[in-house]
């Protein structure tokens, strides 16, 4: 036997945030005292979309599912008593990806730490902002224009900074399979290295192609995904050398990062998460020639809700006992030589990279999310997944198989199970807000705004202005505007229209009977049964509702669908204006309460009797008090068969008529 | 079954007619009733429309149809258009209409999705049809709608679902009919040349933003366009290019609308009475077949009596086919 020499293990890091920037701040210090070595910092969706907290669409939103960081003081409060040059920060941020970099330059030029030093990640990425995670602003053209300026200012004065990570992470949980992961992810990096070629200097081009990291994802088929991560690395290198003529090893390395699979957690049995996510994180650990460089896993609880510090401790705990009490670190490669694994590797490279080549051949990513070809794809092979899963061809324990259970002790008191955010941080951080305004320059505020939009305008790099913006007291959501202003608001495909449905076998007569109930209500109401799903909010999880509309259309109803993010206020303008017999609003958020309750509120301003169902992350208490108020049905994700829910909704529809 | 509110048609009319949104959406919900018992009620909201419009000075409702195939950006056009107009001060009316499953009969709506406008702003009112099966790129209560909106709004947009090649239902219910394209897709202009497709009033290259592109379609096209008035074409064919993302070109093309809907001024009562003509034929051919059309005694008779028929006060597409067809079962029986 070798000598056991122990490799560095990953990098661990827990994915966190909520409140405001102090309770984050506190809760890294517990984390790293925890034995952390990295922060990833989550931001709340109004920071992450460019909106202050006070801005309407951020009601209910501010502190929920992350950090609020309105502006330099907010990141001062973040990082208080953290040293910035001794961090590795991974910053999940995107579409204000500028905007958070420059408060955390700023940061670090204000107290005197040298901004070359800083080490971390900027997501950075828009092109799966599209197409799963949608907190994008701006259309792709003049997003990649943005990304590509981070990673020019960054190549330069920040060379330790991973200026984007290419998620392929985010496309799993929206259902791509293996292979799609691997060809979209590797096409958007592509069309990244592409625009920065254009934009740095010759001599420094291979440095970018060098900085560039990618964040993927690693679900329960733990071996096939051992192989992609290998496939990955084979591919990227083939890209770095052939594309782009890099040949140095050292820059056409695969680096990643990992977040594993939480579309496959579930709501019942939730204790089984654990086991799952350990077995995911095998996958990126395994294989010590395709090892990720960072690893966070989600909880148990993950299909519950938010996860308290103690359910994160029990997944950090588990990457620990991997790393230090296994013998996993003293060894080679394990599967160099090994037939099966050489072989799927090999399978999966060869069937990605022509579909790599297909989306060359449409133009490239950005045109291929444009014409929503890669949205629908995705949609599809979702669709794929459900129905294998309602059809039990695809076992998931305790959903679909072995669902008898003894009570779990971990979920007696079951709203207790998870972290709550107090409504009342919202109202302090807007007090805040408003007070930062007040005793901050406000001419120099303008001029700073000024200087941001003749930037973009002109097409110059914007992070020396959003720095300088940043210094002079900006606000995100300003940032945000003045960009917004030059560039518009963009609307990205659903990818719902062209979708089409796995070819229904077993469930068939159950889609037939519905089919003949909806004719029937067709004939008696003179038109056909009308839905609209609705996503009020700022919650991007559009899962749920895309396969909620194309499994109502494929049942018979006609179904308005327009995309994710729309105000209350519109969802009950769209239901006045189409006529539809009943609405679905679809929330993951945890602002449910707040907006199922405006929309009830409106339909009643407007005179409007039609049912409303809910779906989405509802903790049961939540749950009753929604249907106290008039909600008709509330769905969790424990109501996996869609056909059931479709023949809810449509004896709803036929309910409504018949009283 | 919960008993259905009874309908004044007039004072529904009056609704729409003041711009009043839950009567519009009532008056489309109407409309699209395809059960029997709704027929007179509708024809009579039609008439009623009709005549509130008659009484105002003030015309409404210029019509303008959208067509070109899925994914060129007609909604987003659409959009554009609307945000064009609404900042001169016109209302508008959307109808946008998507295909039926042939299989479930359900269908997708998703032309909304790419509009998002103001929810406050009384002036502008969106519509989603599903064809339910009929050929054409229109629902089978397109025409109705039409005319709902635009008793109601200055300007009606009808968006048609883009399949099929033969696009010709919406020259019926449109006033001015723009096609429209994106650079790179040539097929359209082999249409326009080999007559399969009608030649539109107004063509927009929309994705202009793709700059190089655009620049190519739009020079290749010039080229073509000139061979195409060989094939027919009376007048010059305008051509602009627009972008919905950046809003390049739109005001030019609702300029290029408005300048044919003054050029069709003089015909456009002609115009649009044919529209209402084929639109009763259709009507009375989809109930009666060419039974029907031989037992009044063919096209020609036909032709004539749906004339006469619309030409009654108080006409509309609905009361004239059902006239028609109260004549067609009188012959039957006799
Ligand atoms: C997949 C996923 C994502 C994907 C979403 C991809 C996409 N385009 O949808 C990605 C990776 C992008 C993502 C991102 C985030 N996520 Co997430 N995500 C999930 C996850 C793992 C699964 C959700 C899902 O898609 N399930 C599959 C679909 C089909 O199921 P479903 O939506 O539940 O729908 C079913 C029922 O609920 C019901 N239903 C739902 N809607 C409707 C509507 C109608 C009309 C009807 C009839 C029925 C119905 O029927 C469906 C069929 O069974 C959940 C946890 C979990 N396991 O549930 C977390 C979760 C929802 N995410 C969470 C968070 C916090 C985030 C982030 C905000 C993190 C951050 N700070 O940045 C981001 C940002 C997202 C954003 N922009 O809003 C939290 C929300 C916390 C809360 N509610 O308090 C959860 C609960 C995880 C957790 N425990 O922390 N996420
Ligand atoms: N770049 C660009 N994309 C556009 C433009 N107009 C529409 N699109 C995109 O093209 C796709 C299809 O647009 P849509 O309006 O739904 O087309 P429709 O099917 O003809 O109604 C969407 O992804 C739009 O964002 C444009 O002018 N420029
Ligand atoms: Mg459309």
């Amino acid at each position: 036997m070798s000598e056991p020499k122990r490799e560095r293990p990953w990098i661990m890091r827990t994915y966190a945030g909520h409140s405001t920037a102090r309770a984050s701040n506190e809760l890294y210090r517990t984390n790293l005292g925890k034995g952390q070595t990295g922060l990833s910092v989550a931001f709340d969706l109004p920071t992450q979309t460019g909106y202050d907290s006070d801005h309407p669409l951020a009601r209910g939103e501010v502190g929920k599912v992350g950090v609020p960081v309105s502006h330099l003081g907010d990141m001062r409060t973040l990082f208080d008593g953290l040293p910035l040059e001794r961090m590795n920060t991974s910053m999940t941020i995107n579409a204000t990806a500028p905007w958070l970099l420059a408060l955390y330059v700023a940061l670090a030029e204000e107290r005197g730490e040298n901004v070359a030093e800083l080490r971390g990640t900027t997501q950075n990425d828009l092109v799966k902002e599209y197409l799963s995670r949608g907190t994008y602003v701006f259309a792709p053209e003049p997003s990649l224009k943005l990304t590509t300026d981070v990673v020019a200012y960054t190549v330069e004065k920040v060379p330790h900074w991973n200026p984007t990570n290419v998620c392929s992470y985010h496309l799993q949980e929206a259902g791509a399979t293996p292979v799609q992961e691997l060809a979209y992810a590797l096409s958007t990096a592509i069309a990244l290295l592409d625009s920065a070629r254009a934009r740095v200097p010759a001599d420094i081009f291979p440095e970018v192609v060098g900085r560039i990291s990618f964040f993927v994802n690693a679900g329960i088929r733990f071996v096939e995904e051992l192989c992609k991560m290998r496939a990955f690395t084979v591919l990227w290198e083939r890209i770095c050398k052939e594309r782009y003529g890099v040949t140095d090893e050292k820059l056409t390395r695969f680096r990643y990062g990992v977040q594993v699979n939480s579309l496959g957690l579930t709501e019942p049995q939730p204790e089984n998460n654990i086991v799952r996510i350990v077995l995911e994180m095998l996958a990126v650990t395994l294989s010590k020639d395709a090892r990720a460089r960072a690893v966070q896993l989600p909880a148990w609880n993950e299909a519950l809700g938010l996860p308290r510090p103690w359910d994160q401790q029990w997944s950090l705990r588990a990457q620990q006992i991997l790393a230090f009490e296994t013998d996993l670190l003293e060894h080679e490669d394990l599967f160099t030589g090994s037939v099966v694994v050489e072989r799927e590797v090999k399978a999966l490279a060869d069937a990605a990279w022509a579909e790599v080549e297909e989306i060359e051949r449409r133009g490239g990513v950005i045109r291929a999310v444009e014409s929503g070809y890669l949205k629908q794809r995705l949609v599809e092979s979702n669709a794929a997944r459900l129905a294998r899963i309602e059809r039990g061809e695809q076992v998931v324990v305790g959903v679909n198989r072995f669902v008898e259970s003894e009570p779990s002790p971990l979920v007696e008191n079951l709203d207790e199970a998870i972290l709550t955010v107090d409504p009342a941080v919202e109202a302090e951080q807007i007090a805040a807000l408003n007070a930062w305004r007040k005793q901050r320059d406000a001419s120099r505020v303008e001029a700073a705004l000024r200087g941001l939009k003749d930037a973009a305008s002109k097409g110059e790099n914007v992070m020396p202005a959003s720095i300088a913006a940043a210094h002079a007291g900006v606000t995100t959501g300003e940032w945000a505007a003045a960009l917004r202003e030059v560039f518009g608001e963009y609307r990205a495909p659903t990818g719902v229209a062209g979708a089409s449905m796995p070819s229904a076998t077993s469930d068939a007569t159950r889609v037939q009977a519905l089919r003949d109930t909806l004719t029937g209500l067709e004939a008696r109401f003179g038109r056909r049964p009308k839905l609209l799903v609705g996503k009020p909010g700022l919650d991007g999880h559009s899962n749920g509702a895309e396969q909620i509309a194309i499994k109502a259309r494929d049942v018979g109803f006609d179904v308005v669908y327009e995309g994710i993010r729309v105000t209350p206020e519109q969802l009950v303008a769209s239901a006045l204006e189409e006529g539809v017999h009943l609405i679905g609003l679809s929330i993951l958020s945890g602002s449910h309460l707040v907006l199922a309750l405006d929309v009830l509120d409106r339909l009643r301003a407007a005179g409007l009797d039609v049912p409303v169902v809910v779906g989405g992350i509802i903790p049961d208490a939540d749950a009753k008090r929604l249907l106290a108020a008039g909600v008709a049905r509330v769905y969790t994700p424990k109501d996996f068969e869609l056909s059931r829910i479709m023949e809810d909704l449509v004896a709803l529809v036929a309910e409504r008529d018949a009283a | 079954m919960r008993p259905e509110p009874t309908i004044d048609p007039r004072e529904l009319a009056r609704g729409v007619r003041a711009r009043d949104k839950a009567s519009i959406a009532r008056a489309l919900n109407l409309v699209e009733d395809r059960r029997p018992s709704a027929r007179a009620t509708v024809g009579a909201l039609l008439g009623a429309l009709r005549e509130e419009t008659r009484r105002d000075d003030a015309p409404r409702g210029a019509r303008v149809g959208l067509t070109g195939p899925p994914g060129v950006g007609k909604s987003s056009l659409a959009a554009a258009l609307a945000r064009q107009l609404r900042r001169d001060g016109r209302s508008v009316g959307i109808v946008a209409i998507d295909p039926s499953s042939v299989k479930s009969g359900g269908a997708l709506l998703g032309d909304r999705a790419r509009m998002g406008f103001d929810p406050t702003d009384n002036s502008l009112f969106v519509r989603s049809l599903a064809t339910g099966g009929e050929a054409g790129g229109l629902s089978w209560s397109t025409p109705a709608a039409v005319h709902v909106l635009g008793a109601a709004y200055d300007v009606v947009l009808v968006e048609t679902t883009g399949v099929g090649q033969t696009e010709t239902d919406v020259r019926h219910v449109a006033d001015t009919v723009v096609l429209v394209i994106q650079p790179g897709s040539g097929d359209v202009l082999q249409f326009l040349k080999a007559g399969v497709m009608e030649i539109p009033d107004v063509l927009a290259v929309n994705k202009a933003d793709h700059e190089e592109l655009a620049r190519r379609a739009l020079a290749d096209l010039r080229g073509a366009l000139h061979s195409l008035s060989v094939v027919g074409a009376s007048r010059e064919l305008p051509l602009v290019a627009t972008s919905a993302s950046t809003g390049r070109g739109v005001e030019e093309l609702v300029a290029a609308i408005d300048a044919h809907h003054a050029e069709l001024a003089s015909r456009l009562a002609e115009h649009r009475a044919d529209g209402e003509r084929a639109w009763t034929t259709h009507l009375f051919v989809r109930l009666h077949g060419e039974h029907g059309v031989t037992t009044l005694g063919g096209r020609a008779a036909l032709l004539d009596a749906v004339r006469d028929e619309l030409a009654k006060d108080g006409a509309s597409a609905p009361t004239a086919c059902a006239a028609l067809s109260a004549r067609f079962l009188s012959t039957m029986q006799a």
